[in-house]
């Protein structure tokens, strides 16, 4: 049984050429992603304005709760919990979507000869997607509770940039990974609802660390630790118009770097074998 | 070498399709191993049975086929002889667990009429998409759209969604995009049914002319008049293996005395 070498098609070369190979069917995915988006809103009459609506809806309720939770103005409040709920909803749909991105895909997977990355590009293609009709809602909170923005505010499309690059590693490698180990999948899920929690979107993170209260400051600045907070950052502040924090942006860059490395490591690897597994 | 199965690229190389000892296994996890527990609780514990842990079904055994531009191959056997796996294994969808399977040009594959298709889109659309999918890009499907509306005959329907259509007119509608794409390797699967005779006699009329303007064809059916219409050599499975590769009228023989 050990005679026979492995196939060689686990190689980098067969890795990079998934990426490039599903990168040039565009056509393809764009449609399908574009395609998903209108048969989630068929038949309604607005159709996919409701993705804004609903996501106008959610933030003003959070944003008037926790203004007065928190007792915090809402025209300062408000704008935070929108743009972060704008970003962390894009990044929670790569996750939570991507760890089933081939289980889902499963009778395209095995019946037509397409890269997997085919599918990982649909998604997040049908993500940024989400993220333009919600941005919507943001330039409407623009002309309400208008923002001191700079110039600076350019550096928006670099970080949506980056989170889109992080979506696709993680539905990559999140995907493989499930798709041979299903437990995965509910962990993850719950992990991500977790985490909306335990990310600065509802809270405002400078207010804790710099509160009177020691033990609340202390507690805050674990929050750090939380790789969601740079995500939710980078792409944040640049909206709201606030100062860059250089710490976020090189936190997100390692993340990038460190995490499409990895991915790369199980896309050599286990490439070949989603088909089988699925 | 390495599986080129997708498409675009590979252009300048002649067409074909190389296989070299190529095997397919199939791990059967189902609840025995597919669960992150059971693994971990396995390094806990120490390997309790010293076989394998996961069963594995062995599909395909040493395949080796060589099959260049203006092959037109049929594949018989019985069921569960490999035919449908040695499909997607000349597709590029299966990548062999050993030995080698090269892909050189873009593949058509149509094994099931039903996949790519949405329900809750119209017919039109269906269509596109199906497209996309066989390679096509959107300029050229819309150039065909027209083409393949008068073949179905499906007419207005064809704006109405895909779930209002009889299985009939959903057959229809799969031929229609598949005979009029432009294939470099086209493999099919049987499991034409369900639609009525004179348009199956129509539709073998198209039939005949993809496989013609093919550069290579693999065929499986349990039809012998249908491959030998449009096949010249055969590959007899069984158990996996190649019982036997030849001329189609000598391997139907062979498969139907039992003995090559």
């Amino acid at each position: 049984m050990t005679a026979v070498p492995a196939t060689s098609s686990r190689t980098w070369r067969s890795a990079i050429r998934d990426l490039s190979d599903g990168w040039r069917q565009r056509q393809l995915w764009s449609h399908l992603g574009w395609q998903d988006i209108r048969q989630r809103y068929r038949r309604s009459v607005l159709g996919p304005i409701w993705i804004s609506i609903s996501m106008a809806v959610t933030a003003i309720a959070l944003g008037v709760l926790y203004s007065g939770l928190f007792d915090l103005e809402l025209a300062l409040l408000l704008p935070h919990v929108l743009v972060g709920f704008i970003a962390w909803n894009f990044i929670s749909g790569c996750i939570s979507e991507g760890s089933e991105v081939f289980i889902a895909n499963e009778g395209l997977i095995k019946h037509l000869p397409a890269p997997l990355s085919v599918h990982v590009y649909r998604l997040v293609w049908r993500q940024l997607l989400f993220f333009v009709h919600n941005l919507l809602v943001y330039l409407v909170m623009l002309v309400v509770f208008p923002q001191d923005l700079h110039w600076t505010a350019v550096a928006a499309i670099p970080a949506l940039v980056l989170l889109a690059l992080n979506g696709a590693w993680v539905a990559l490698a999140l995907g493989v990974i499930t798709t041979r180990f299903r437990d995965i999948l509910p962990i993850t899920q719950s992990v991500v609802q977790l985490m909306f929690f335990l990310t600065p979107i509802v809270w405002v993170y400078d207010d804790l660390v710099n509160s009177p209260n020691p033990a609340i400051a202390d507690r805050a600045r674990l929050a750090e630790f939380n790789p969601f907070l740079h995500f939710i950052e980078i792409i944040r502040r640049p909206l709201l118009g606030q100062d860059q924090v250089l710490r976020h942006w090189v936190v997100v860059l390692a993340i990038t770097v460190v995490g499409w490395a990895l991915t790369m490591v199980v896309l050599r690897r286990y490439r070949s074998r989603v088909s089988y597994w699925v | 070498m390495n599986v080129s199965n997708n498409s675009t690229l590979v252009t300048s190389a002649p067409i074909g399709i190389t296989t070299k000892d190529a095997c397919v296994d199939f791990p059967i996890f189902d609840a025995k191993s597919r669960s992150l527990k059971k693994t971990v609780m396995g390094l806990v514990g120490g390997n309790i049975d010293s076989g394998r842990k996961v069963p594995i079904i062995e599909a395909l055994r040493d395949i080796t086929v060589d099959l260049e531009h203006g092959a037109r191959v049929g594949l018989v056997g019985h069921n569960g002889a490999g035919k449908s796996t040695l499909l997607r294994l000349l597709a590029g969808i299966y990548e062999p667990t050993r030995g080698s399977a090269e892909v050189r040009g873009r593949v058509a594959p149509v094994f099931d009429l039903g996949v790519g298709m949405d329900p809750e889109i119209s017919g039109f659309e269906n269509i596109m998409i199906r497209g996309l999918f066989l390679g096509m890009t959107r300029k050229q499907m819309l150039e065909k759209v027209d083409d393949i509306a008068d073949f179905t005959e499906l007419g207005d329907f064809l704006h109405m969604p895909l779930r209002t259509y009889s299985t009939g007119m959903r057959v229809r509608l799969a031929l229609g995009v598949v005979t009029s794409i432009d294939p470099e390797i086209l493999l099919l699967d049987e499991g034409i049914g369900a639609v009525d005779a004179a348009f199956l006699e129509k539709s073998k009329q198209r039939l005949v002319a993809l496989v013609e303007r093919s550069g290579l064809l693999v065929f499986a059916s349990h039809s012998d008049e249908f491959l030998r219409e449009l096949c010249d050599t055969a590959i007899w499975m069984e158990h996996g293996r190649i019982r036997q590769h030849g001329e189609i009228e000598d391997v139907l023989r062979a498969y139907k005395s039992g003995r090559p």
